[in-house]
């Protein structure tokens, strides 16, 4: 069993409720952090223990934090970014549908620490039933003089307000969310000014992920140098990974990220293996946006190393043979699964939810989609291939916000590793009609250069 | 007409005040929220006049955010829409045929709402129930692992509770 820190308490009935979190040690990270510490102390803390931004982008905390400008009489705002929408990515809900205090509790120290009087969680308008969750555990803490005016009598007063979107992929997008959350479309802003400095109403704004804020109870429990010693490298603490496709059991795991991704997949303490007694043969393992890899180079780096399910390990090998941490979300794909029909359902994403600001991610993500669907329904020709890596050529980098970037390596990925599979698409149309092209190569063992 | 309830207008008043002062344009998306739920689950453009008319401001600033976000109806729907989600994770589980079990169930493809005007059937991108594909959003909550069967019955309970309400 690995170390839990943020799920341990989950399955205890009624953890809920305000009572039973409280009775089972919640909120202590509140009276030590208002009484005992001051901003700075705290801010201190969280880049000690190293802790990355859990929203897919790895950016550590402590740093983000302390980038916030604090100009005389100007309000400042934390905003908690719930938006979840990174497709194979559940974890934020998971935390806010069963422990929703956590997340208050964290959002409390971390405005305290950032001199946030008027706190808003931001979440995906689907997750509508959680908005209720959150404004009774809100109500509750208030209750309990944890929210509101002169909290537990120190003088500090926070408001936490939730707002719900309305269903854009683009608005977990840190300016693009500030938009939205002004009333306006979510269309990211150009950086700088960084919302450090100019965020939601022009105010000094944090936007962190639902996660990130959790993990903030924990660090100011333990000590940022006691949270730092779990994990590994500049992989720190625990990571929620939301895992789904062909396995055994899906759903959301506490990882120390010492795990391997092997252990991750097979073990029956997380994954539990390939689903129906199928064999693995592909998995995206940081949400829809990060390179996916055939099951020879997940498991194993380019090196022939054990991969580690953590930051350094799945980027191990750059694009031309690793992929990212991400957001978490561990998609996994069987030996059926066709990779051909997969990118195009990607794609098909990316062209609906780009804002359609920047022409290379609005026009690109259009024409991916449409080649895609060329290739998989028997109409493709083998330049569309080196076409569709053109045009992702031409979206990376080029565009406002990394949306671009997010729909381009998808499509880069599978060329990079699935290209034979592409190709007889192409070659067999009729036959790609009736069947997949299956497991093929991409678990046999990876040929090693052995150096002298 | 379209008007808020004094209970509804209360409410709008609690969403803009929890902005800066100035700032009630803040309160559109989630005052679009209730106004769609409150005027027959779609925006109309009377609806959104009025919107804008209550937080004094333009009705282009209201028609821009309506047709920017997926969950915002423009035109009107059944009493029961049926948000299949069918990317990628969701697709490895078998959702591609849940919305063809659909589509031959109710006569009707995506984007089409049957002729009694109970149900629309409408695809959605990703709503992060990855795990517990495939799934449908239906009003507030989500309907997961499903099934033919449970596809069915979900079916029978919609025309069941319609039929009460009439």
């Amino acid at each position: 069993m690995s170390v839990k820190l943020l799920l341990a308490k989950a399955h205890i009935e009624g953890i809920r409720g305000f009572e039973v979190y409280r009775r089972e040690g919640g909120y202590q990270s509140v009276e030590k952090a208002l009484k005992q510490m001051n901003p700075e102390s705290i801010v201190e803390e969280v880049k000690k223990s190293g802790l990355r931004g859990r929203g897919g982008a790895g950016f550590p905390a402590g740093m983000k934090w302390s980038f916030i400008a604090k100009p005389e009489g100007v309000p400042r705002h934390l905003v908690c970014n719930a938006d979840e929408s990174e497709p194979g990515t559940f974890k934020d809900r998971y935390l806010m549908e069963f422990l929703p205090h956590l997340l208050i509790e964290g959002l409390i120290v971390s405005s305290f620490a950032l001199g946030s009087n008027d706190t808003y969680i931001y979440i995906r308008g689907e997750y509508a039933w959680i908005v209720d969750i959150l404004e009774d555990a809100i109500n509750e803490a208030k209750a309990n003089g944890f929210l509101g005016k002169n909290i537990l009598g120190t003088g500090f007063d926070c408001e936490i307000h939730v707002q719900r979107g309305a269903g854009a992929y683009i608005c977990g997008e840190e300016t693009a969310l500030i938009e939205s959350l002004e009333g306006k479309r979510g269309n990211p802003r150009i950086k700088p000014p960084f919302p450090a400095i100019q965020g939601v109403w022009q105010r000094p704004t944090v936007v962190n992920n639902v996660e990130t804020l959790a993990a903030v109870v924990p660090i100011i429990n333990m000590g940022g140098e006691e949270y730092a010693k779990i994990g590994v490298g500049k992989s720190t603490g625990t990571k929620l990974i939301s895992a789904c496709g062909n396995i055994n059991k899906p759903g959301v795991y506490e990882i120390d990220m010492t795990i391997s991704v092997e252990d991750f997949i097979y073990s029956d303490e997380y994954c539990g293996g390939i689903a129906n007694g199928k064999k693995l043969k592909a998995c995206i393992p940081g949400g829809s946006s990060v390179p996916i890899l055939p099951a020879n180079l997940l498991l194993k780096t380019a090196k022939g190393e054990t991969r580690y399910m953590n930051y350094e390990s799945l980027s191990d090998g750059g694009f031309a043979s690793g992929s990212m941490m991400g957001s978490g979300g561990f998609i996994v794909l069987d030996e059926d699964q066709c990779i051909v029909r997969n990118t195009l359902s990607l794609a098909r994403f990316y062209r609906h939810e780009s804002c359609g600001q920047c022409s290379p991610c609005r026009e690109g993500t259009g024409w991916m989609e449409k080649i895609l669907h060329n290739i998989e329904y028997g109409k493709g020709k083998i330049s569309d291939i080196d076409l569709l890596w053109d045009i992702q050529r031409k979206i990376e980098g080029n565009t406002i916000c990394p949306l671009g970037d997010a729909a381009a390596w998808p499509v880069a990925a599978a060329i990079r590793h699935f290209r034979d599979e592409f190709e007889w698409h192409v070659n067999n149309p009729l036959e790609a009609q009736e069947k997949n092209y299956g497991l093929a190569h991409y678990a046999d063992p990876i040929h090693v250069p052995v150096t002298a | 007409m379209v008007k808020f309830s004094e209970a509804q207008l209360a409410e709008v008043k609690r969403l803009v005040a929890r902005y800066p002062e100035g700032k009630q344009k803040s309160a559109l998306l989630p005052v679009l929220h209730l106004a769609q739920d409150s005027f027959g689950g779609w925006l109309s453009s009377e609806t959104m006049d009025y919107v804008a008319e209550l937080l004094q401001i333009t009705p282009i600033e209201v028609y821009e955010v309506a047709t920017f976000y997926s969950m915002y109806n423009t035109k009107p729907v059944g009493k029961y829409m049926f948000e299949v989600c069918q990317t990628g994770p969701c697709m490895l589980r078998g959702s591609d045929d849940i919305i063809a079990y659909i589509e031959k169930t109710l006569g009707i493809k995506p984007g089409e709402t049957t002729a009694d005007g109970l149900f629309t059937l409408k695809t959605v991108e990703c709503l992060g129930a990855c795990g517990y594909a495939p799934m449908m959003q239906l009003g507030k909550h989500y309907r997961e692992h499903l099934t033919k069967e449970k596809v069915d019955a979900i079916i029978d309970e919609c025309r069941k509770t319609a039929g009460v309400l009439n």
